[in-house]
C-alpha cells in the first residue's frame, strides 16, 4: 500500500537494531520486546507442555507407575502457574507490543524502557520458579490456587515461589501500565477510541484488569508469606484467622485473571474473522461494550469457585446469577463472530481455520462453564475432571489457538515472509483432532467423579484416561510442527506483500513487510486513518 | 469494505501536527502515575478484605462464628420473648451435638464432656469440654468454635465460654472447661439439631501469665 511513514529522516541516527547480542538485552524497541515475549512464551510452553505430558503419562494407567505422587503434584502445580503466567500471559503482551503502536499509528510504546524492564524481569522470575523444583524441599504440590494450609506446609522453596510470583506480577503491572499510557497518550491524530482495533480495544481492558487484580493476588501471597515466616495468622485459625478468607481473596483476583487470559483472544479472532469473510465486524460497538461488561461483571462473581465452602445460600444464589450473567455479553461476541461469518466470501487460510475452531470449542467451553455455574450441580462436579475439562476448553482451544492464529495471521508481516500453509493447515487439523480426543474425555470421568489432582484413580475412568492420554500426545507432537512453521519462516520463503491479505483492515497492513525497524515516525495521515477501521 | 462513512470533520485535531515531545512525556507520567496508584490502592485493597470479611462473619454467622451475648442481655430478651406473643417458641426443644477436634500436629485430649443435650430456646445451659497438655512443656491452647447448619449460627449464644480466652496448661496438666449458651428463640424452624464444634490448636501467643496455674484448677496427673 503505501510507503510514506519509510521515508529517511536524516535527523535520526539509528534506523536499524544494535548489532550483537545485546540489542536483545538493552532493547527498547516495541518490536524487539514484542519478538522477546513471543520467543520467550513458546520457549515456556514446551516446558509448560512437558509438565502437562509427564502428567498424562501417569495417568494413562490407573496404578502408580512413572513418577512419585508428591512430584505428580508438584507436576499439576507449576503446569499450571508456568501455561497462564508464563504461555498464555507473556504470549499476548508481546502481541500488545508488536501490534498496538503499529494499530493505532504510534512510533513505539509510551514508555519503552519500562517495557524492557517489564520483559527481562520475566526470564529470571521463572528461573527461580523452576529452579523450585530442583530444590531438597521441591516444587510448590498444592495446586496453582496456592490456597492454605495446604500450600503453607510445602518446604523452605515456599519463599522462593512466593518472590517469584511478586516478581511476575510486577512484570505484568509495568507492562499493563505501559499499554494504558500508549493508547491514551499515543494514538496518531483522528484515531479516536471508537476507531480502534478490537484488538486494541480489548487489550486496553485488560491492563486495568490486571492492574487491579494482580495486586491483590500480590497481597494474598504476601499474607501467605508473612503467615509462614513473620508469625501473622491471617489464614491459620490456631491465631485466629480463617483459611477460607484466602480463598476469597486469591478468587477476587483469580476471576478476572481468567478473563485477562481470554480478553486479548476475542480481539485476535475479531481482527481476523472479518478479513477471510470479507465483511466488516459485525456489531463493533456491542462488541467494546460486551467486553467492558465481561470486566466489570468479572469482579463480581468470584465465589463461584467456592459454592462447596458453605456459603450462605443468599450468596450461593447471588455468585449463581451473576456468573450467568455474564454469558450474556459472552454470548453477545459469539453472535457477532458468527454473524461476520454469515453470507461472507469466506477462505479458510490458516488462521481463519484457527479462529473458527476458536468460535466453535470456545462456546464448548462457555457451555461448561454454564453447567458450573448452577450452583447445586457444581457441589457435584466441583474438583471433578468436568472442571479440568471447562477450564481447558476457554484456554487450550481458547486462549492458545487464539495466540496460534496470532501468529499465522501477522507472522506474515513481522518476517516479510508468508508461512508455508500447507503445513499451517496440517497443523491445525492435528492440533484440532487431538484437542479434542485429549479433553473431551475429561467430560465423562469428571460427571462419573474422577477427581483432579490425583495420580492415581479407580479402573472405571482407565479408558478414558488412556484416550486422554492418547490425545495429549498427539496434541503435544503438533505443535512441533507450529515451531517448524514459524522457523521456515522466519529463514525465508515466499514474500509477503505489504496489504499480507487481500482487503485487510488496519494501520498495521499499510506497513511495509517485514515491518521496519521503526514505524509510524511520522504518523499515519487521516485519510488513510479513516480507511482502515470498522 | 474499508467505507465506514466517517468524515475527517471526525478528528478533532488537525490533521498530524507533531506533538510536543516534553508535554506528551509529561502525559505520560500522569497516566502512569494514576495507574501506579490504582495498583498500590489495589494492593491495599487485599488487605481491607481482611478486617471487612470478619465483619460479614460475624453479622450473619457465616463461616459458623457464633455469637457472644452477656448473660444480662441473655435474661432480657428471654423475658421480652415471655412478655410476647412467641411464648410458644420456648416450648421448641432442640438438640445440641458437641464436637471435638485436635488441629493437625496437636498434642492435646480434647473432648466434650456430653455427646449431646436436649435444650429449650431461650434457656441457658452449661456444659463442659475437657483438654489435657500431653506433652511434657507448658502449652497455651486456643479453641475455635462452628456452628452447623450456618444458618444457625448466629442464633446460638454463648455468655460464657473457654473459647473467649486462651488456655494456659502445665506439662501434663489437664482441666474441665465449661461454656455456658443460649439458643435464640427466633432460629429457624427448621432447624431441630445443632452442632457445635471447638477446633483446639496450639495457640501462636505462647507466652504464658505471670499468674501461675490455681487459676483453671488443674487436675494435673
Ligand atoms: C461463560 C463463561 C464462564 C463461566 C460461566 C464459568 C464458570 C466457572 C465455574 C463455575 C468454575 C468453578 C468450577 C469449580 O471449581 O467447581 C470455573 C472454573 C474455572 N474457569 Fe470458568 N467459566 C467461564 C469462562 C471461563 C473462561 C473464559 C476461562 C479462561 C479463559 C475460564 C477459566 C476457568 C478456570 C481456569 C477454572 C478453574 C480454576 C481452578 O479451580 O483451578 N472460565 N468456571
Ligand atoms: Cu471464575
Amino acid at each position: 500500500m503505501s510507503a510514506y511513514d519509510t521515508a529517511h529522516h536524516d535527523d535520526h541516527d539509528h534506523h536499524g537494531p544494535a548489532p550483537g547480542l545485546t540489542r536483545w538485552l538493552y532493547t527498547t524497541n516495541h518490536k524487539d520486546i514484542g519478538t522477546l515475549y513471543l520467543w520467550f512464551s513458546l520457549l515456556m510452553f514446551f516446558i509448560g507442555g512437558a509438565m502437562a505430558l509427564i502428567i498424562r503419562a501417569e495417568l494413562f494407567q490407573p496404578g502408580i507407575q512413572i513418577v512419585d505422587p508428591m512430584f505428580f503434584n508438584s507436576m499439576t502445580t507449576m503446569h499450571a502457574i508456568v501455561m497462564i503466567f508464563g504461555v498464555v500471559m507473556p504470549a499476548f503482551v508481546g502481541l500488545a507490543n508488536w501490534m498496538i503502536p503499529m494499530m493505532i499509528g504510534a512510533p513505539d510504546m509510551a514508555l519503552p524502557r519500562l517495557n524492557n524492564w517489564s520483559f527481562w524481569i520475566m526470564p529470571f522470575a521463572f528461573t527461580i520458579m523452576l529452579s523450585t523444583l530442583f530444590m531438597d524441599s521441591g516444587g510448590p504440590a498444592g495446586g496453582w490456587t496456592l490456597y492454605p494450609p495446604l500450600t503453607l506446609q510445602m518446604g523452605d522453596s515456599f519463599a522462593f515461589v512466593i518472590f517469584a510470583i511478586h516478581f511476575m506480577g510486577i512484570s505484568s503491572v509495568m507492562g499493563s501500565i505501559n499499554i494504558v499510557a500508549t493508547i491514551f497518550n499515543m494514538r496518531a491524530n483522528g484515531m479516536t477510541l471508537m476507531k480502534m482495533p478490537l484488538f486494541v480495544w480489548t487489550w486496553l481492558i485488560t491492563a486495568f484488569l490486571l492492574i487491579a487484580s494482580i495486586p491483590v493476588f500480590a497481597g494474598a501471597v504476601t499474607m501467605l508469606l508473612t503467615d509462614r515466616y513473620f508469625g501473622t495468622s491471617f489464614f491459620s485459625a490456631a491465631g485466629g484467622g480463617d483459611p477460607v478468607m484466602f480463598q476469597h481473596i486469591f478468587w477476587f483476583f483469580g476471576h478476572p485473571e481468567v478473563y485477562i487470559l481470554i480478553l486479548p483472544a476475542f480481539g485476535v479472532v475479531s481482527s481476523i474473522i472479518p478479513t477471510f469473510a470479507r465483511k466488516p465486524l459485525f456489531g463493533y460497538d456491542s462488541m467494546v461494550y460486551a467486553t467492558a461488561s465481561i470486566a466489570f461483571l468479572s469482579f463480581i462473581v468470584w465465589a463461584h469457585h467456592m459454592f462447596t465452602t458453605g456459603m450462605p445460600l443468599a450468596g450461593e444464589l447471588f455468585f449463581m446469577f451473576s456468573t450467568m450473567m455474564i454469558s450474556v455479553p459472552t454470548g453477545v461476541k459469539v453472535f457477532n463472530w458468527v454473524a461476520t461469518m454469515w453470507r461472507g466470501s469466506m477462505t479458510f487460510e490458516t488462521p481463519m481455520l484457527f479462529a473458527i475452531g476458536f468460535v466453535v470449542m470456545f462456546t464448548i467451553g462457555g457451555l461448561s462453564g454454564l453447567m458450573l455455574a448452577i450452583t447445586p450441580a457444581d457441589i457435584q462436579y466441583h474438583d471433578t475432571y468436568f472442571v479440568v475439562a471447562h477450564f481447558h476448553y476457554v484456554l487450550v482451544p481458547g486462549a492458545i489457538f487464539s495466540l496460534i492464529a496470532a501468529t499465522y495471521y501477522w507472522i506474515p508481516k513481522w518476517t516479510g515472509n508468508m508461512y508455508d500453509e500447507k503445513l499451517g493447515k496440517i497443523h491445525f487439523w492435528t492440533s484440532t483432532i487431538f484437542v479434542n480426543v485429549l479433553f473431551f474425555p475429561m467430560h465423562f470421568v469428571g460427571l462419573a467423579g474422577m477427581p483432579r489432582r490425583i495420580p492415581d484413580y479407580s479402573l472405571q475412568f482407565a479408558d478414558w484416561n488412556m484416550i486422554a492420554s492418547i490425545g495429549a500426545f498427539g496434541f503435544g507432537f503438533a505443535q512441533i510442527i507450529f515451531v517448524w512453521v514459524v522457523y521456515k519462516c522466519v529463514r525465508g520463503g515466499e514474500k509477503a506483500t505489504d496489504e499480507v491479505w487481500e482487503g485487510a483492515v488496519g494501520l498495521e497492513w499499510t506497513v511495509p513487510s517485514p515491518a521496519p525497524y521503526h514505524t509510524f515516525e511520522e504518523p499515519p495521515p487521516l485519510a488513510v486513518i479513516n480507511k482502515n477501521h470498522f | 469494505m474499508n467505507e465506514t462513512g466517517s468524515t475527517a470533520s471526525e478528528a478533532t485535531a488537525a490533521d498530524n501536527t507533531p506533538v510536543d515531545k516534553s508535554e506528551l512525556a509529561r502525559k505520560h507520567y500522569v497516566v502512569a502515575g494514576k495507574m501506579f496508584l490504582l495498583a498500590i490502592a489495589m494492593f491495599g485493597f487485599g488487605y481491607v478484605m481482611v478486617p471487612l470479611y470478619e465483619v460479614i462473619c460475624e453479622v450473619t454467622g457465616l463461616n459458623g462464628k457464633t455469637g457472644r451475648i452477656s448473660a444480662v442481655e441473655s435474661e432480657r430478651r428471654l423475658e421480652q420473648t415471655l412478655a410476647g406473643n412467641d411464648a410458644d417458641a420456648l416450648q421448641r426443644e432442640i438438640i445440641v451435638e458437641f464436637v471435638g477436634i485436635v488441629s493437625a500436629g496437636g498434642n492435646w485430649e480434647f473432648r466434650p464432656n456430653e455427646r449431646e443435650m436436649r435444650v429449650k430456646l431461650g434457656q441457658q445451659y452449661v456444659t463442659s469440654y475437657f483438654a489435657k497438655n500431653l506433652s511434657t512443656q507448658p502449652v497455651v491452647g486456643q479453641a475455635s468454635p462452628s456452628v452447623s447448619p450456618f444458618a444457625a449460627a448466629k442464633y446460638f449464644n454463648k455468655t460464657e465460654c473457654f473459647c473467649f480466652t486462651r488456655q494456659e496448661f502445665e506439662a501434663g496438666g489437664s482441666r474441665d472447661m465449661p461454656v455456658t449458651f443460649v439458643i435464640d428463640p427466633k432460629v429457624p424452624v427448621n432447624v431441630d439439631r445443632v452442632t457445635l464444634s471447638y477446633t483446639f490448636f496450639k495457640s501462636k501467643d505462647q507466652q504464658l501469665s505471670s499468674v501461675t496455674f490455681d487459676s483453671g484448677e488443674p487436675s494435673g496427673s
